[in-house]
């Protein structure tokens, strides 16, 4: 996407860098391969395009010189004198031509790079895309997703607005700046030393200016960030500062943080932009020494007066391509860090290869844990775990909140890969077959209700791949979803909005049941926890939570008496270990954390 | 926009010698080809090398001038966009900060957190822009074309010509290309929909074995961004090559017409080259007035988010001024009613109930039964549409929001921690408190044990958003900190949820003691920890449909009844 408007920030930003430029720079360079054909033609294209730019002014200081030559002619009566019309024609013909060349060309360049650079992001993004399906879960838990997203989108955004514009922009300036002094030789060495010497000067007045705008562009990037912070956390806890009566401290902390930021932008502003004046300021006096030396070498005869035109036009342009270079070579240098980004996403651990030795088209449900040891990090919390279920079996996952309990979804989904020990499905090693096949075999009806903004019709289909109306109608009816669906307005064709909000939690939850039941699996992992549901949706969701066990093996993460009690084993857990397991009673007679927790959270007696 | 440019006011004449320093440097700027003319005319057509000395002594202290000129502007400038900036953002701060909770459900946390951060950013930013660049646009440009006519003015009509052809030529390709803007920043936002919700999805993604069926929405939003760039920036490619084609003909139209003034003596060699110079600038002049019309509408938006905040006058004015200390420790409903704004039912109807000192109030009920609603009612977060609220016998109304609130401990439903060490969060609730206060807070809460293992104990950092604790250590805290208020009035509003069943029963064993002589409100979940309140409301759409002892209310209330049955065994209830 290529930016509108005069450029800003720029120079003045201190650029991230990359960890490895070259690297990164080499692999970012073969994703533009496929095209290079066109990025060759693109790159000569924008070179003429550039040259016959440059070689303009020394045409039409050509057409000044013969205007002069004529006009000084007839002034002094040279018989024969006065202005050939048919020669300047043919000069601003000529000039004409080239320039509109020159801005043929550089549309030519910016039309077949818009492509190139597309082509390029969009091939990026379907890298990214291919990789995620191929990334293990531990990769998305163990980073907020805002981070992942934004290399996805910001930063392949950047390296498509860097390859649309800085890219050719580089070269064209480096051309620009090559021929700018090949054509300021040509018409006086001399000259040419004046506009060049202007150049360290220039450097040696900008370079501790740009340092000091540097420092005082990041003191005011820090600024906003600590006073974006400050804004975030007092309107985040508006109802805490206001029931503590906090408001003018905050107002007070809030003052103080907008006051220096107001003192490093103002000298970050005031710093970045006396650049330019300065910048122009040297360029006039070049200027004016060119007018007065150029001046002296007229009346010499050493040079035409169209010269000078063309000269002072030339070192007009001159500083142009070189502040743009040095821009560039900053933008290039955040491109590459944004590359970088993008690459070391690519580049993550992938999911172990599946093998697929067993094929299990539908499972009974039979599902046992064997020595299974189990940790996120270094530390294991499940050591030598054994469990054995039947086909059928209602399994009750019981503990505190945080106890862990999405751990053991995370291995019998095989989100996670086990540290030691196996899993069976039926008796099969639940790695021997591919994970679509184990995971066609689980449904999962979980408190954290996903779905997309789409239709409720697309959103219960998403169960199983081409649903029929019949049954996607019968999922909804079992899960008692089909009446409230009906009194929506657009019933069925509802769109969910991108909040998901347009329908209560409990409702959510009654969508994800009938989604699992379309999807028919033979083991089920549920989570009971309806803590944010109306009592009346509680209980309808019960009853298809009842219907959605009927004869599957079920993985419940119980939260109601009656399942923990009927459950064929109880699963205790507590800071992420499985602390104990057996029946109710059998754990009961143990007195353990179990029966702890039995009394503590069912009985009334103990409640205090 | 121009609402928002009144805040310049108080800068008013710091923008005012802004406008003067640019006048100035265009002036210096346009004066320059003028005086290089008469170098030509008069000094290296006739040879006169001292003449060029001179007129070249002059251009470089008028360029000098201009240069003086420039940096005064800047930090002028810089002083009015960033004071503006600075003032806007503490009006805006300073403003929501009265804002009652309903204002902030109307808006949105986040809606008013980009308000009051990016959007002025983005207007101090255009402000600025149009300080330095804009305003000089049109003072080169009038100045360029007085100094062109001033040259020839027959010539001029070359310029006349040229003009509206570029500012057509940008105006249509802007025309084309703004729309196409939009459509890139939608599907841009479409693309991030669908990869956020294949992040936050990917659990059910992978259960379900949709990964063909995503990667394929992927691939679609990916390609319609990806054609929409191109086309987009296809059409941009025609701006510079345009303008710089118009530019160049323009000159090429100069030099032959000015030949033929030359040729006719209506005009000499050094105006035709000082007047080629006039046509750059004037024509790099319409260029950045063009920019205009890109830049403004962007900060329109932003102004417009801006002053709709700042338009936004909260619901309900703090003018009370009597003490809120007449009955202390008591808490009186009397028939309250109220609305959420815009809502067609009431969030609340008819609530009455009195709470004495040392007695605990529970509210139970189903989500959106109005439980939370109930509590922050208390505080004055919302105003009721009908009825009476007395805290220690006195109407919330009567008393200084500041009065009222603070004789309330009030724990919210998510544990709110600020930047700050612990003991910084724990004195929220009293800045003045003394250590041995913080230790009988934090001890009654349960809270000294962890606070003691934590590396720094209570000069340990929290940041932001407490994220370095779990979430019953946060709880605790909150607690804590409205513990060591010692108010009359204490809220919970499902506070004890993240805490273990062992921490809880502590928790509230302690609580009872240190709540002898004020009323407890407390919301809840469970049947069981409301079982030993003094008196429990049950809640149901806004309704009253029951108060009593939990025995009381087992025997007579129907919905009681079914919320326990639902989470205690029958046994159990007896």
């Amino acid at each position: 996407m290529s930016k509108m408007g005069p450029p800003h920030g720029g120079a003045n930003m201190p650029a991230e860098k990359a960890k490895d430029f070259k690297g990164t720079f080499r692999r970012l360079v073969s994703y533009l391969k496929p095209r290079r054909k066109k990025l060759a033609a693109v790159f000569l294209v924008a070179i003429l395009s550039t040259v016959f730019a440059i070689v303009g002014p020394k045409i039409m200081g050509m057409a000044i010189t013969e205007l002069f030559e004529g006009a000084y002619g007839q002034l002094q009566g040279v018989p024969g004198g006065g202005i050939d019309f048919g020669v300047i024609g043919q000069i601003l013909a000529i000039l004409a031509g080239l320039y509109l060349f020159s801005s043929l060309f550089s549309y030519i360049q910016q039309y077949m790079m818009s492509t190139v650079a597309q082509d390029t992001v969009y091939d990026l993004r379907q890298d990214v895309n291919k990789k995620l399906e191929k990334l293990p879960l531990r990769y998305f838990d163990g980073r907020p997703n805002g981070e992942t997203l934004s290399r996805m989108t910001n930063d392949i955004d950047t390296i498509g607005s860097t390859l649309q514009q800085s890219l050719t922009q580089f070269i064209t300036s480096i051309v620009t700046i090559v021929g700018i002094l090949v054509m300021m030789l040509t018409i006086s060495p001399l000259l040419t030393l004046i506009a060049v010497v202007s150049l360290p000067l220039s450097l040696f007045v900008i370079g501790p200016i740009l340092k000091r705008s540097q420092k005082y562009f990041s003191s005011q990037q820090k600024n906003l960030g600590r006073l974006n912070g400050h804004v975030e956390e007092m309107y985040t806890g508006h109802q805490v500062v206001k029931a503590f009566g906090h408001e003018a401290k905050s107002n007070e902390q809030f003052d103080a943080v907008n006051e220096e930021l107001y003192d490093a932008g103002r000298k970050a502003q005031f710093i970045s932009g006396i650049i330019m004046p300065m910048m122009t300021l040297i360029g006039n006096l070049s200027y004016v020494l060119i007018s007065v030396v150029g001046g002296i070498l007229v009346t010499q005869r050493a040079i035409s007066i169209g010269d000078i035109q063309a000269f002072i036009t030339y070192s007009k342009q001159f500083t142009q391509p070189i502040t743009q270079t040095a821009n560039i070579a900053n933008i290039i240098q955040s491109t590459v860090a944004a590359a970088e980004r993008v690459f070391e996403l690519l580049d993550e651990e992938e999911e172990v290869k599946e093998v697929t030795t067993s094929v299990l088209a539908r499972a009974k449900g039979a599902v046992a844990f064997e020595n299974v040891d189990f940790g996120y990090g270094d530390n294991l919390l499940i050591e030598k775990m054994n469990i054995d279920v039947q086909p059928g079996q209602t399994v009750a996952i019981v503990g505190p909140t945080g106890a862990g309990k999405t751990t053991l979804i995370n291995l019998l989904m095989r989100f996670y890969e086990l540290n030691g020990g196996r899993i069976t499905v039926d008796g099969f090693d639940s790695r021997e077959m591919s994970r679509n096949e184990l995971r066609q075999n689980f449904g999962m009806v979980l408190q954290d209700t996903w779905l997309f903004n789409g239709t409720i019709r697309d959103n219960i289909a998403y169960g199983k791949t081409g649903a029929s109306e019949e049954e996607i109608l019968a999922a909804a009816e079992a899960a008692h979803a089909d009446h409230f669906i009906r009194t929506l307005p657009d019933g069925y064709d509802t769109i969910l909005n991108q909040e998901v909000s347009n329908i209560s939690q409990g409702q959510k939850q009654l969508l994800t049941i009938a989604r699992a039941i379309l999807a028919d699996p033979p083991i089920m992992i549920l989570d009971e926890a309806t803590s944010s549901v109306d009592t009346r949706t509680e209980i309808f969701i019960q009853q298809a939570m009842n219907q959605l066990m009927e004869g599957r093996t079920s993985f419940v993460i119980a939260h109601r008496l009656s399942t923990i009690k009927d459950a064929d084993l109880i699963l205790v857990m507590d800071q992420g270990k499985v602390i104990e397991q057996g029946t109710h009673q059998q754990l009961l007679d143990k007195d353990g954390f179990y029966a702890d927790l039995y009394h503590s959270q069912f009985s009334v007696e103990v409640a205090v | 926009m121009i609402k928002i440019l009144k805040n310049l006011n108080p800068y008013k004449w710091v923008v005012v010698a802004v406008v003067l320093l640019v006048f100035g440097q265009s002036m210096a700027e346009l004066f320059l080809p003028t005086l290089m003319a008469d170098i030509i005319d008069n000094g290296v057509v006739k040879g006169n090398i001292p003449y060029i000395w001179e007129i070249g002594g002059w251009m470089l202290l008028v360029s000098a001038i201009g240069a003086v000129a420039a940096v005064f502007a800047s930090f002028y400038s810089a002083k009015a966009a960033m004071g503006m900036g600075r003032d806007l953002r503490h009006k805006v701060f300073k403003h929501v900060g009265q804002f009652s909770l309903q204002e902030f459900d109307e808006v949105g946390t986040a809606s008013l957190i980009t308000r009051t951060t990016n959007d002025i950013t983005q207007v101090q930013q255009v402000v600025i822009m149009m300080l330095r660049m804009v305003i000089s646009a049109p003072i080169m440009l009038v100045g360029g074309v007085i100094m062109a006519v001033s040259k020839d003015a027959q010539l001029s009509l070359v310029i006349i010509g040229a003009m509206p052809v570029l500012a057509i030529a940008i105006l249509l390709i802007l025309k084309y290309g703004m729309p196409l803007f939009q459509e890139v920043q939608k599907r841009l936002d479409g693309l991030n929909l669908v990869v956020r919700e294949n992040l936050t999805g990917i659990r059910v993604i992978r259960a379900f074995n949709r990964e063909p069926e995503e990667k394929a929405r992927l691939q679609k939003a990916n390609r319609e961004l990806a054609d929409v760039s191109i086309k987009v920036n296809k059409v941009m490619a025609f701006m510079m090559p345009v303008m710089m084609l118009v530019m160049n003909m323009t000159v090429v139209a100069v030099i032959w017409f000015g030949g033929i003034r030359i040729n006719n003596g209506a005009m000499q060699i050094g105006d035709l080259m000082a007047f080629i110079q006039y046509v750059m600038m004037i024509m790099f002049a319409l260029v950045m007035a063009s920019f205009m019309f890109v830049m403004v509408p962007r900060a329109a938006v932003s102004a417009k988010r801006i002053n709709e905040v700042l338009e936004m006058k909260p619901a309900f004015t703090d003018d009370g001024t009597a003490k809120a200390d007449r009955t202390r420790g008591t808490l009186e409903f009397e028939d309250v009613t109220f609305y959420y704004p815009g809502a067609e039912e009431p969030a609340l109807s008819n609530i009455s109930f009195t709470a004495k000192p040392g007695e605990i109030t529970a509210l139970i009920g189903g989500t959106g039964s109005g439980k939370s609603t109930l509590v922050n009612l208390v505080p004055r977060f919302y105003d009721v549409k009908s009825g009476t609220i007395r805290v220690n016998g006195v109407d919330i109304r009567e008393a200084s929001q500041q009065e009222i609130r603070s004789k309330i401990g009030f724990v919210p439903q998510k544990s709110i921690l600020f930047t700050g060490t612990i003991a910084d969060n724990i004195r929220f609730g009293k800045q003045d408190a003394t250590q041995a206060e913080m230790d009988h807070a934090a001890s009654i809460a349960q809270a000294t044990e962890f606070i003691d293992q934590i590396e720094g104990g209570y000069a340990a950092e929290i940041e932001q958003g407490g994220s370095n604790l779990s979430g019953g250590q946060k709880q605790r805290l909150s607690i804590a900190r409205a513990l060591i208020r010692k108010p009359d009035l204490y809220i919970f509003d499902d506070s004890f949820s993240a805490l273990d069943f062992k921490t809880d029963a502590k928790l509230r064993k302690a609580l009872k003691d240190e709540t002898r002589n004020a009323t407890v409100l407390l919301v809840a979940q469970r049947v069981s920890t409301v079982v030993d309140a003094d008196r429990i409301i049950v809640l149901e759409k806004g309704k009253m449909v029951g108060i009593g002892t939990h025995e009381e209310l087992l025997k007579s209330n129907e919905v009681y009844r079914e919320i326990a049955l639902s989470q205690l065994s029958e046994e159990e209830i007896a």
